[in-house]
């Protein structure tokens, strides 16, 4: 009897296991695990949870927080790598992004008798539209230049990623441009129920696009322009307007998170905002499984690639036998395992040798 | 008659170059090549030197190199060209200045070097170089943070953390080094961790964090290379429920705005100086040269340090 629960158990698990690695977030998840008890291992306290001034506070909400810039990045660039496309320019969208709505509230100090007047040089939401509107235009940019003038994404997008610097740099006029007007900090930075505000944000993005692929033929449409642009043409669906509109979405996320970044820093630094952030946009999505050659997608997977990537980030920073000279070293070590691990091929190569070893002293 | 027109042209430019030349008289011409405006420390070291030039009488040829170094090489060939009197220039990284050193050299045109020094083994190729000593900025740090050790009267063990500015940039490692070289002589300071907040606001403010979350308020003192990341370190502290400037007792270096803002806000305990403001020592110094006085071959900016209680008197006088 007690046999047969064990072996009802063990059926699950197995059953859970393989719908996990058909969804592809068995591993992905399975390292963000690793990464989180190597963490509990070093620092004892990491898992702990306490509350501070009605806030939730600890590690885990750190990671969960800082990790909701690559997780909007990854988002709108899984969609992008699904069509086959790549877009490097989500960094300097986010300098720009931050830059346009640091502009537009100003970065003026006002004190009257000593104390410190909140004013904006324009309301708040408008800049706050003007940003994202700013973003999703340079992503549309990106795609009429890919869709509608046929250059490859790689290229397009690395005008933007060049020139998007520059701009940002313009806007700021080569400053960093210090925010003082309150209101604006709660975006990036404000707490709702004691969690952080940014985490609402991802939540709501994922929400709205796990609907359109769920409850919509628009993932299938995607995954077929990736697979083979032409016949999907040719099946009726117009490819040129979803690459179009797959790129003006990237642009949208990025410029989510310059408002993100803008308001957490209470700056916009047009050198730094940003910076290099494509790169680890990129390494989330293909940690969480979906392939650089278009098709399938999996955007929870991505959701788990930016959190291993920023928990990686905050591993490094809390252990403290890492040299900062070492920083890099140790996250592409830890980045290249896990990609190693991530391809099929590789895996079977092992298993081979292993099962052939057993064979062998058989 | 083409040849003839083309040489009356030249002959006529020429014409206008001579006389070009000597109306300015005894005037000295200086070129000079900037990095670029990426900060307002860079701004206001430029506006430094285009005011100092503009005081002491010198002609400032001014070039922008926007983070360029090929930029700069052209700037400093054109001036080469123009047979200025003497060239200046903050080189954006240190390496691959032997060619066009020498082709001043050749020229007879002295270089002053500033803010940054170049890797060039032959030192007869330029005249000076002048700017911040890093390594004493991190010994006022510690110098500082010693005496308000004292001055509040702390025992036992004092724990630190660093926050280290872009790895293997001159001002991180010699701030660090003259950090620890003070700190040695009180060994119940401890520095407890130490990372990369890569001279930004937004890196100062995530490892700190993450220092916060593993040592928790076992920590006294931050050290943080520069004043930006010590503005995001203090935006970490504040919501991890600790008040910046009391718990945590915060040094920093550069005296930007912002540094001060937060001390007068109580925020930050003292930021040591490292003043863009190096125009008028530059002037002197080309103007000391033409004199044909000898001039040291490191010229160290006039520099300060600023505590908290100074700050709010001193705050108007801020340039940068």
């Amino acid at each position: 009897m007690a046999g047969l629960k064990l072996k009802n158990i063990m059926g699950k698990i197995a059953g859970f296991f393989t719908a996990a690695s058909r969804s592809g977030l068995l591993w992905p998840v399975i390292f963000f695990g690793l990464i989180l008890l190597v963490n509990a291992l070093i620092n004892p306290g990491f898992f702990d949870i306490e509350i501070k001034d009605g806030r939730l506070s600890g590690s885990l909400i750190d990671i969960m927080n800082r990790s909701s810039y690559i997780i909007l990045l990854a988002i709108g660039m899984t969609f992008v790598v699904a069509t086959a496309g790549i877009d490097i320019s989500v960094g300097a969208v986010v300098a720009i992004s931050a830059a346009v709505s640091a502009y537009l509230i100003g970065g003026t100090l006002v004190v009257e008798n000593g104390v410190q007047q909140y004013v904006s040089f324009m309301p708040m939401p408008v800049a706050i539209i003007a940003a994202l509107l700013i973003a999703t235009a340079l992503g549309m940019w990106n795609g009429l230049l890919i869709s509608r003038m046929g250059l490859q994404p790689i290229i397009a997008t690395l005008i933007l990623m060049v020139a998007g610097r520059g701009i940002a740099q313009l806007i700021t006029s080569g400053q960093i441009i210090t925010i003082y007007y309150k209101p604006f900090f709660f975006i990036g930075g404000g707490y709702l129920f004691g969690i952080p505000f940014s985490i609402y944000i991802v939540a709501a993005v994922l929400a709205v696009v796990m609907f359109l692929k769920k409850r919509t033929a628009l993932g299938l449409f995607i995954q077929s322009v990736g697979i083979n642009k032409t016949a999907t043409r040719f099946a009726g669906i117009n490819s040129s307007n979803i690459i179009l509109w797959v790129y003006a979405f990237s642009g949208f996320c990025a410029g989510i998170v310059g408002l993100l970044v803008c308001s957490n820093n209470k700056s916009a630094d047009g050198n730094n905002a940003g910076y290099n952030m494509e790169l680890d946009a990129i390494l989330a999505v293909v940690l969480g499984g979906t392939s650089l050659a278009g098709g399938k997608f999996y955007i929870m997977g991505s959701v788990i690639g930016g959190l291993i990537i920023q928990s990686l980030t905050t591993t490094i920073f809390s252990i403290k036998e890492i040299k900062p000279e070492a920083n890099l070293v140790v996250k592409a070590v830890i980045v290249f395992v896990v990609c190693l691990i991530q391809s099929e091929s590789f895996r079977k190569k092992v298993a081979g040798v292993i099962f052939l070893r057993e064979k062998k002293s058989l | 008659m083409r040849k003839l027109f083309r040489c009356a042209v030249i002959g006529a430019a020429l014409a206008v170059s001579v006389t070009g030349c000597g109306k300015g008289g005894d005037k000295i011409v200086l070129g000079f090549s900037q990095i670029g405006a990426e900060s307002e420390w860079r701004t206001a070291n430029t506006e430094s030197i285009k005011s100092a030039a503009k005081d002491e009488g010198i002609d400032l040829k001014f070039s922008d190199a926007q983070q360029k170094q090929e930029n700069q090489l052209k700037a400093i060939r054109s001036f080469i060209a123009q047979k200025v009197d003497a060239i200046a220039f903050s080189p954006v990284v240190t390496s691959g200045w032997e060619a066009v050193l020498k082709e001043a050299k050749d020229a007879n045109i002295p270089v002053f070097i500033t803010d940054r020094a170049v890797d060039v083994q032959d030192d007869s190729m330029w005249v000076t170089v002048m700017g911040s000593d890093f390594t004493e900025e991190g010994r006022r740090a510690a110098r500082w943070l010693q005496e308000y050790a004292a001055k509040q009267n702390w025992k036992g063990t004092i724990n630190v953390v660093e926050l280290q500015g872009t790895v293997g940039s001159a001002p991180a490692i010699e701030r660090k080094k003259g950090f620890e070289e003070v700190m040695k002589s009180t060994p119940n300071f401890k520095t407890i961790r130490s990372q990369t907040g890569e001279f930004t606001r937004a890196k100062g403010k995530e490892v700190m964090e993450a220092f916060l979350k593993a040592e928790g308020k076992k920590i006294n003192v931050l050290f943080a290379h520069n004043d930006d990341m010590a503005i995001g370190a203090i935006q970490a502290i504040e919501e991890y429920g600790l008040k910046p400037g009391k718990d945590i007792t915060i040094v920093s270096i550069d005296a930007v705005k912002g540094a001060f803002e937060a001390m007068i806000a109580g925020k930050l305990n003292c930021s040591v100086e490292c003043s863009p403001l190096l125009g008028p020592q530059l002037m002197q110094a080309v103007k000391d040269y033409k004199a044909g006085k000898t001039i040291p071959k490191r010229i160290v900016t006039n520099e300060t340090i600023f505590p908290a209680e100074v700050a709010a008197k001193e705050f108007p006088n801020r340039k940068y």
